[in-house]
């Protein structure tokens, strides 16, 4: 009872301590930011490491002394994975909250759902989420901008690759999913530009268990690498089978789905020698130090994992990008909606975690395949891929 | 590399569609043994392989016993989700309809993978092969050693089975229910007993299913499904209620898959299969082993 009476007096002291140091210093009104983040449902290992991202960049700021002497109130909202709850909090946002600048949603489809919103509101949006048509097209989506990089790259840094040593022949495979199928269709478009051949295209569902007649169809083509286009169990079972049929001397590539340690690990040595593209804040360790990029990630590496325990994802790294930016813009223009969004257009050569980000009217995504490093499975884990 | 020749290719495909329509002719067996017993298709026969790969994951990885003890434990472990399963859910209901009793199949089914997704996550998982993942080459087709085990005791099951239900007296007693139980009833079989028995062992060969396709296909939560409905297509192929029926249109239908994966196209796969599903029973209403006779007297 002591103690608890003890620690009862404790918490009043800090309270009235705490009220005191706000009612002294002259407080700046707070800048708002939204966002919207799918922390639960089937889509949480998205929103999960995107909401511990920003509410730590948030705090981290606000003890420095916030945006030029205002605080960043972070107002977060969680979507369920669910696109009607989405729509509802990008409303809320707007109206009730009044932010000036919307971070989020993590999900494609949401974002698709609320683009609409954003853009009739006049209330910029920078999406966590992938998909090329977010920002395309750029007139009809002035207010919307995002960060992760699109297929198109990914696909555009496999070929660069493949042509850098001689491979011209290839075959694909891909599931017959959303994340598939926008990948396959990228990899048919973009061959025939750079002069890759696409000798057979081969495709699987999500539930298959086995994708060894596959892999066996493109070992009688004569292709001299194998691009697989999957997430989930299928693209660890591809890596599986193309270990079990002894094809290793056919070189097989990876979209940038493959990027978490957890495969290589299921992959259970298999993976051995698998190459595929990945974002520079997932191999902090091999950016070399004269990368722009180098110093941001390794700070964020450092303080996330210090934070939470627990190594940062890809997702958490998307999160980083979006609400950095908006903090930068809001640092230059205040929190007023059309300058947060004529600065976003026009900036350059913004440093995140996932590219150096050089945004224009014509290009709300602002990368290029520049910001993906190809990398190889060597030892059970990640080595640049030259 | 060489390019494969077609009798490899053709090996290659043959071995696949095998070990695959192995493991579809297990789970068609499971729904035949309690179709057999109680006409009852049991859409939780998925989840039962579903179960048994996953627990064989947390016995062999992560307790990290012996393979052969972790096997025996993972059967014997879905057998009694398997008896549990009827005991509660099955059993209570004394006069419900067939078809109250499937939907309450498809209910437990749900049950069991919204567990498994709690317990597990949605993550795949794996085990390592029974023996070394070194693949043997024959005809330049390349043949993981998994699938010979996979081959052998699907081999074994199938055969044990037939010695119980043509030698024991409760493998006797549970083909007179079958037949009809009001008979068996008045013979003194006990009919509530066999309806338990027919779960367990059900849910003992979808956990051998399950324990030995992991290290060649993994695993995760939702699996289930849609290894039901190949298995449920295959006993309907081969003749609900049929065990060799089962068996060979289990594997015919993986065979099947496997050389239009490799002939045709991997996008049509499950569709060829599925219309060659219903050609048989447009020929054949009663499946390619059925019995007319008997189909004409079963409720579905």
């Amino acid at each position: 009872m002591k103690v608890k009476g003890r620690s009862i007096w404790i918490a009043l002291a800090l309270t009235l301590s705490l009220v005191l140091v706000f009612s002294c210093a002259k407080e700046k009104e707070p800048y708002k930011v939204g966002a919207v983040f799918s922390v639960t449902g089937r889509a949480s290992f998205l929103g999960e490491p995107e909401k511990k991202t920003a509410e730590m960049i948030a705090e981290a700021l606000n003890n420095a002394g916030g945006i030029n002497g205002h605080r960043l109130e972070l107002v977060l909202y969680d979507d369920e994975s669910d696109e009607t709850k989405c729509v509802l909090a990008v409303k809320r946002l707007i109206k009730k909250d009044n932010v000036p600048v919307i971070i989020g949603p993590s999900l494609s489809g949401n974002t698709m759902a609320v683009v609409k919103v954003a853009n009739d509101e006049q209330i910029p949006l920078v999406s966590c989420a992938a998909s090329n048509k977010i920002v395309t097209p750029v007139v009809e989506r002035k207010w919307i901008f995002k960060v992760p990089q699109s297929d198109t790259h990914a696909v555009e840094k496999i070929y660069d690759y493949l042509l850098k040593n001689g491979m011209t022949k290839i075959a694909i495979m891909s599931v017959s999913t959303g994340f598939g199928a926008s990948g396959r269709e990228e990899l048919l478009r973009i061959a025939p530009e750079v002069g890759i051949e696409i000798l057979a295209d081969e495709r699987y569902g999500p539930k298959d268990t086995d994708i060894t007649a596959q892999l066996t169809r493109i070992r009688g083509t004569g292709a001299q690498a194998i691009v697989n286009w999957s997430v989930g169990p299928t693209q660890v079972l591809a890596v599986k089978n193309w270990r079990d049929l002894g094809m290793t001397s056919i070189p097989f590539f990876q979209s940038h789905g493959f990027g978490s340690h957890k495969n290589i690990e299921l992959a259970g040595g298999a993976a051995e020698g698998v190459l595929c593209p990945l974002g520079k804040v997932n191999i902090p360790l091999l950016v070399v130090d004269n990368d722009p990029q180098k110093k941001v990630i390794m700070l964020y590496n450092e303080s996330y994992e210090q934070k939470y325990n627990e190594p940062i994802s890809s997702f958490g790294g998307h999160a980083w990008d979006s609400l950095n930016l908006v903090i930068d813009a809001m640092r230059s223009v205040g929190p007023d909606p059309a300058k947060i969004r004529d600065y976003i257009e026009n900036r350059k050569n913004f440093i995140g975690q996932h590219g150096v980000f050089n945004f224009s009217p014509t290009d709300h995504n602002g990368l290029t395949k520049e910001a993906f490093e190809m990398v190889v499975v060597k030892d059970n884990t990640w080595a640049l891929a030259r | 590399m060489e390019k494969i020749s077609l009798l490899g290719q053709l090996t290659q495909y043959f071995f696949t569609g095998v070990t695959v329509g192995s493991i579809y002719a297990l789970v068609a067996v499971g729904f035949n043994i309690i179709y057999n017993v109680t006409e009852i298709i049991n859409f939780a026969q998925g989840e039962f392989v579903m179960l048994g790969g996953l627990v064989m994951v947390f016995l062999a990885a992560a307790a990290n016993l012996p393979l052969p003890l972790a096997f025996v434990l993972t059967v014997a472990a879905v057998t009694g989700v398997g008896a549990l399963m009827e005991r509660f859910t099955i059993n209570p209901l004394k006069n419900a309809t067939v078809l109250t009793m499937i939907i309450v199949t498809i209910a437990v089914s749900i049950v069991l993978k919204g567990i498994a997704m709690f317990v597990w996550g949605k993550d795949p998982y794996i085990i390592p092969p029974f023996s070394g993942s070194k693949p043997i080459f024959i005809l330049g087709a390349a043949i993981q050693t998994q699938t010979l085990w996979v081959l052998l005791i699907t081999a074994v099951v199938v055969v044990l089975l037939s010695l119980f239900f043509k030698k024991t007296r409760y493998g006797k007693a549970m083909l007179a229910c079958a037949d009809d139980p009001e008979a068996a009833r008045l013979v003194g079989i006990r009919v509530n007993s066999m309806i338990l028995i027919s779960f367990a062992l059900s849910a003992a060969i979808g956990a051998v299913a399950g324990a030995i396709i992991t290290p060649i296909s993994l695993m995760e939560y939702d699996r289930g499904a849609l290894l039901a409905l190949k298995g449920f297509g295959a006993a309907v192929m081969g003749g609900l209620g049929s065990f060799y029926g089962a068996v060979v249109a289990g594997i015919f239908l993986g065979i099947i898959e496997s050389f239009c994966a490799g002939f045709i196209s991997s996008g049509y796969k499950d569709a060829v299969a599925l219309l060659i599903l219903l050609l048989v029973l447009y020929v054949r209403p009663s499946g390619l082993f059925g019995n007319v006779e008997a189909s004409k007297i079963k409720e579905f």
